[in-house]
């Protein structure tokens, strides 16, 4: 039976068209997934449906939630409907819960709100409840708790309880394990899938990750530009896709580069036994301050023209560890040595040793001065040098750089913010070749990328090995990406590297119990045939 | 919780303590020694000899200070130069107008501009929101002098509802004294009503934006109750803040008013003894002012702990 | 919002201007006395009548606008010529005694109001237009200390400055570099906001007689000479009241509108 249907839904918000004739519905007990790329809409046929639209948004069409057509109820309907109805868990569990008050009270708030006749101890009884079954046990998780004293996938389980509290027939989750890592990923999934089968809850899945869309979902909807260019039975869709956008998209998202045979082991950096502390504030007025290990007693060698992958989850170091390795922050024991020399030296940085290294980072917004030239930004480096190109000799070196990265020459007396993201990102690796250093760091440089986008530049990487021999680390959490385009990886956990070998053999073959975990939470892409 | 409290006590102690030595040494700078300023022109060497040690004056600056800190703490703040009275006494009677009339003009800056900062918010970009947002740009340009004056003109000289100034004290009942009061309270407060009101509209914006208010609609709640329930709390946490800061500023700005309405306190104290070169009462009331200061940012903080739970976990 | 801007910047021009023509031509001398002609309202000889010398309004006003406006402005240089440099050191050095230090130190300052710096300045050198224009100053180097400091350090989170440091740059090239053109969209705001709080506190500083000194014209004296006649000459009052307030008016809606037009989630303080 239909419990949600959507049909021929269109949306403008002040006379931009954001979707345009989405027809799609969800039965009970049913999940749905929308998938596409950012842009394409699905967040907005999300909050259409739960008619929380920013102002200035006019739809055409209808929505019916059971036997009531949503787009025609008054603003006082809908709140009742909203949370007893229908629920709705949002992307960012850090910032979705209300940091001053307890999570017992924002759990309860749904109870009561919809039935003034219950007493606020019956509503934190059944707050309790609800968030036992969420996985928060009271023993460990008391309604007292307040959101900032939980991780990310606490909290996510907290606005999951509220949006499930009453048992709504409709459940929306808007990118719901985006923010978090792979084993939260896969904890949270399970929990959906499980509410949706116990209450017979309709789910409404907004993601942008093929393979959790692959791995959980009834049914597909792919969209794009406002439009759904293909739906249908999961299974059915995966072997027949028929939308060239719907291939692309697959496609795009397991990409394989071929990376070129790396050369014969000759040690380009080797980092010993080091260790990162951090100091923490203190706890006590009298007591010494605390510190906090963040790398803890790592080695490992980068040889000359090889592509190491460093893995692990948020808050394992790999981050810190970067920052060591880029001489940017002193170390509290063992050594970094690139070429035979340390990478930090106080205050003062040896610039002969930080010319051999640059960095890519994630964010392609932030990573750039927004009031300088694409000339100047990809020039930075050169004060690293003794000598830096002038004149001509400058103009050239630019002009190099961004045609080796895809871009043309004009681009250089552009803004950064004439860009895409993923040209973005190009830049940024134009900025890191400009000074041909020995080892480029790729710190998530692809994560925040569309998987088209991020499929593009994949293949510019592996482009570039073989023209200019590089020699990279490259860090993820993103275990696809890092399994194609390294030769060796590191797997790192709580500060350590717990494994270490060819990026195939850990894959295939994980010994550490932690790489395993890491391996079967992540989703993986069905095999579909398609031309890789 | 208490290791949050001993720690901002801590803080408030190393303000007073650096307070106390930048005033003291400030007016060490200043020229003329207070004996012979005293005693005019021909004093004899031995009477005033007399008179500094008599003042205190004769012992090394460092001794000074510590005996005017310690004092201080005893609620002793020396001997008026020109009165011969001791400070205290004089501060004390100045206090009971100066205070009060700084805490009326809160309670009214406070409850005039909570309820045009929220109802602005609630309906931004309506009508009631530009003209509130309109009365605030105005509000906050005019001059609290200027604005007291005006208020004698209309209701003191031409409605005769208030008197025009003068203050007939607490021992004639404490509604006779706020009625006397209430002019000056008002000039005081309006200007900063109106800086509040905009800080409480914009913050309660920038909370209504936030991630947590969609969770709560999502929830059933209607964009009232979320703004009532979620919204006002987080939107406190900058509010309080300028508060805070205000306080210095309602202070600073009734030693003006004083002027106006020729209230015997604190500001009337400092310019006559400014203009009688007493510096004992200058240094004295200029300290309290800091205090009272410092004092009020340092409830502000722990206010701040009793809304933000985060604050209260961390240090 | 651009009508904010146009109207704001109209209103300062004007003030400006006013100032600037009175060091070439004012109406009447404003200090000339014409007893016979005291305490007029406006009318067509004194456009904005005369005070009880008989001394033409529209004259004092422009001189006055002189005061207001080098007062103002001097001390809205002091602030941020201090206070930028404090707080970018601060944000570069965030977490450490430095910072620390600056900041505490800017807490002290916050706790010293500007009339109470005024006052502490009067004991020692007697009264006069420099030491509001101090004490005015004074107060501003945390203001400014605080936003630069608040706006850097979020900057400093940023990946580009993170590049600029795998470039080998200092904090100091940094700060000159990177940061500080991305503040001065927010310092710009804060300027013309200080600018105006900076009007109003040498108006109210003269009004007490901590400001200007007689023969200098103020604004703030002006009303200290109006206030025992207001019953019988208030124009003495509005006048210059409304010189304050327009002026005043006119910086806010200016910072309101340049904050609009330049960046509309720019943090300003306003106290």
């Amino acid at each position: 039976m239909t419990l949600l249907s959507i049909e021929n839904l269109s949306l403008s918000i002040h006379q931009f068209d954001i979707l345009h004739d989405v027809t799609l519905s969800i039965a009970a007990g049913e999940i749905v997934a929308v998938t596409g790329e950012s842009g394409s809409g699905k967040s907005m046929t999300a909050l259409a449906t739960m008619q929380l639209l920013p102002k200035g948004a006019h739809t055409t069409g209808r929505i019916v939630l059971g036997d009531r057509e949503i787009t025609a109820l008054d603003e006082t309907t809908l709140c009742t409907m909203r949370g007893n109805d229908m629920g709705m868990v949002f992307q960012e569990p850090m910032t979705a819960l209300n940091p001053v008050q307890t999570i017992g009270a924002q759990v309860a708030e749904t109870i009561r709100i919809h039935d003034r006749t219950i007493t606020r101890a019956e509503a934190f009884d059944r707050a309790a409840e609800t968030l036992t079954r969420v996985g928060l046990p009271q023993d460990r998780f008391p309604l007292g708790r307040y959101p900032h004293e939980l991780s990310g996938g606490q909290r996510q389980r907290v606005v999951i309880a509220m949006a499930i509290a009453l048992q709504p027939r409709l459940l929306i989750a808007d990118e719901p394990t985006t923010a978090l890592d792979v084993t939260t990923q896969a904890q949270i999934l399970d929990l959906l899938k499980r509410l949706a089968k116990e209450d017979d809850m309709g789910l409404l899945m907004i993601t942008h990750d093929l393979a959790v869309v692959a791995d959980m979902a009834d049914r597909i909807v792919v969209m794009r530009n406002g439009k759904i260019v293909e739906q249908g039975e999961t299974g059915h869709l995966l072997r027949h896709m028929r939308h060239p956008y719907t291939k692309m998209l697959f496609e795009a998202s397991g990409h394989r580069v071929n990376l070129p045979a790396a050369p014969a082991p000759a040690p380009l950096m080797r980092v010993e036994r080091v260790i990162r502390d951090y100091r923490l504030p203190r706890t006590s007025v009298f007591g010494a301050p605390g510190s906090f290990r963040a790398v803890d007693d790592v080695s490992f060698t980068i040889q000359r023209g090889e592509r190491l992958g460093l893995v692990g989850e948020s808050g394992c170091g790999k981050s810190t560890l970067t920052r060591a390795l880029l001489g940017l922050e002193q170390v509290q024991g063992g050594s970094i040595m690139l070429d035979g020399e340390p990478v930090f030296t106080g205050t003062r940085p040896n610039l002969a040793v930080r010319r051999k290294m640059q960095v890519v980072f994630q964010d392609p917004f932030g990573s750039f001065n927004p009031r300088h030239r694409v000339d100047r930004l990809i020039t930075e480096p050169f004060h690293l040098l003794p000598d830096p190109p002038s004149g001509a000799a400058r103009t050239r070196a630019i002009d190099e750089a961004l045609l080796a990265v895809g871009l043309t020459p004009r681009d250089a007396t552009k803004y950064i913010h004439e860009f895409s993201g993923g040209q973005r990102q190009r830049i940024a690796i134009a900025r890191a070749l400009i000074i041909r250093p020995d080892l480029i760091l790729f710190d998530e440089a692809v994560s925040a990328l569309d998987v088209s986008v991020r499929a593009q530049i994949l293949d510019l990487l592996a482009e570039l090995c073989g023209a200019y021999d590089l020699t990279y680390l490259f860090i993820s959490h993103d275990l696809s990406v890092v399994r194609t385009v390294t030769d060796r990886v590191l797997v790192m956990k709580s500060g350590k590297i717990v494994e270490e070998g060819l990026t195939k053999d850990v894959f295939e073959r994980p010994q550490h119990p932690y790489t395993k975990t890491l391996i079967d939470a992540a989703p993986i892409l069905p095999d579909i045939g398609v031309p890789a | 919780m208490l290791r949050y409290t001993l720690k901002r006590l801590f803080s408030l102690i190393l303000s007073l303590a650096v307070a106390s030595v930048v005033i003291f040494a400030v007016i060490e700078i200043a020229p003329g020694d207070p004996a012979s300023f005293m005693l005019g022109m021909n004093a004899q060497p031995e009477t005033l000899a007399a008179l500094r040690s008599e003042l205190g004056l004769d012992v090394s600056k460092v001794e000074r200070y510590f005996a005017w800190t310690s004092g201080m703490l005893t609620g002793d703040f020396g001997t008026s130069y020109t009165y011969r009275t001791p400070v205290i006494d004089m501060i004390r009677d100045r206090l009971w107008v100066s205070l009060p009339l700084a805490l009326y003009a809160l309670v009214i800056s406070t409850l005039v501009a909570f309820p045009a900062g929220i109802y602005a918010a609630s309906r931004r970009g309506q009508a009631g929101d530009i003209g509130i947002m309109g009365a605030t740009q105005l509000g906050v340009a005019v001059p609290n002098f200027w604005f007291a004056m005006m208020l004698v003109l209309i209701f003191a000289i031409n409605l005769r509802w208030f008197a025009a100034g003068g203050f007939i004290g607490w021992d004639a009942g404490f509604w006779k004294g706020l009625h006397a009061l209430t002019l000056p309270a008002i000039a005081l407060a309006l200007p900063q009503a109106a800086i509040l009101a905009r800080v409480m509209r914009s913050s309660l914006l920038d909370v209504l934006g936030e991630d947590f208010m969609r969770t709560a609609r999502a929830k059933g709640l209607s964009s009232r109750q979320a703004l009532w329930r979620h919204g006002l709390r987080n939107a406190l946490i900058p509010v309080l803040t300028i508060i805070g800061l205000q306080f210095s500023f309602l202070l600073a700005g009734s030693i003006i008013i004083e002027q106006v309405f020729y209230l015997p306190g604190l500001g009337r104290l400092v310019f006559q003894s400014i203009s009688a070169r007493d510096l004992i009462v200058v240094e004295s009331v200029v300290m309290l002012l800091v205090f009272s200061v410092i004092l009020v940012n340092f409830l502000v903080d722990l206010a701040y702990a009793a809304v933000d739970p985060r604050l209260r976990s961390r240090t | 919002m651009k009508r904010n801007l146009i109207l704001g910047g109209l209103l300062s021009a004007l003030f400006v201007l006013a100032a600037l023509i009175s060091f070439a031509w004012t109406p009447y001398d404003h200090t000339a006395l014409d007893i016979p002609n005291k305490l007029k309202t406006p009318y067509a000889n004194h456009l904005l009548g005369t005070d009880h010398f008989g001394r033409d309004l529209l004259s004092m006003i422009m001189v006055g606008a002189r005061t207001s406006i080098a007062v103002a402005l001097v001390a809205v240089g002091i602030g941020m010529g201090l206070g930028v440099p404090l707080g970018l050191w601060a944000a570069a050095r965030s977490g450490s005694l430095v910072d620390e230090v600056i900041m505490r130190g800017n807490d002290l300052v916050f706790a010293f109001p500007s009339l109470v710096i005024a006052i502490l300045i009067t004991a020692i050198f007697g009264a006069g237009a420099v030491n509001a224009i101090i004490a005015i100053g004074i107060f501003n180097i945390p203001v400014f200390a605080r936003i630069t400091r608040g706006a850097a350090l979020s900057l400093w989170q940023r990946e580009f400055i993170l590049a600029a440091r795998v470039a080998g740059k200092n904090a100091a090239r940094i700060s000159v570099e990177h940061i500080l053109p991305n503040v001065t969209n927010l310092l710009i705001v804060q300027g013309t906001i200080q600018f105006s709080l900076g009007i109003l506190a040498e108006a109210g500083l003269s009004y007490v007689g901590l400001g200007a000194q007689p023969p200098t014209p103020s604004w703030g004296r002006m009303l200290a000479d109006a206030q025992t006649l207001v019953s019988i000459a208030p124009h003495m009052a509005l006048v210059p009241g409304f010189a304050i307030i327009l002026t005043v008016l006119g910086l806010n809606l200016m910072g309101d509108g340049l904050r609009d037009y330049l960046d509309p989630r720019l943090r300003v303080a306003r106290t």
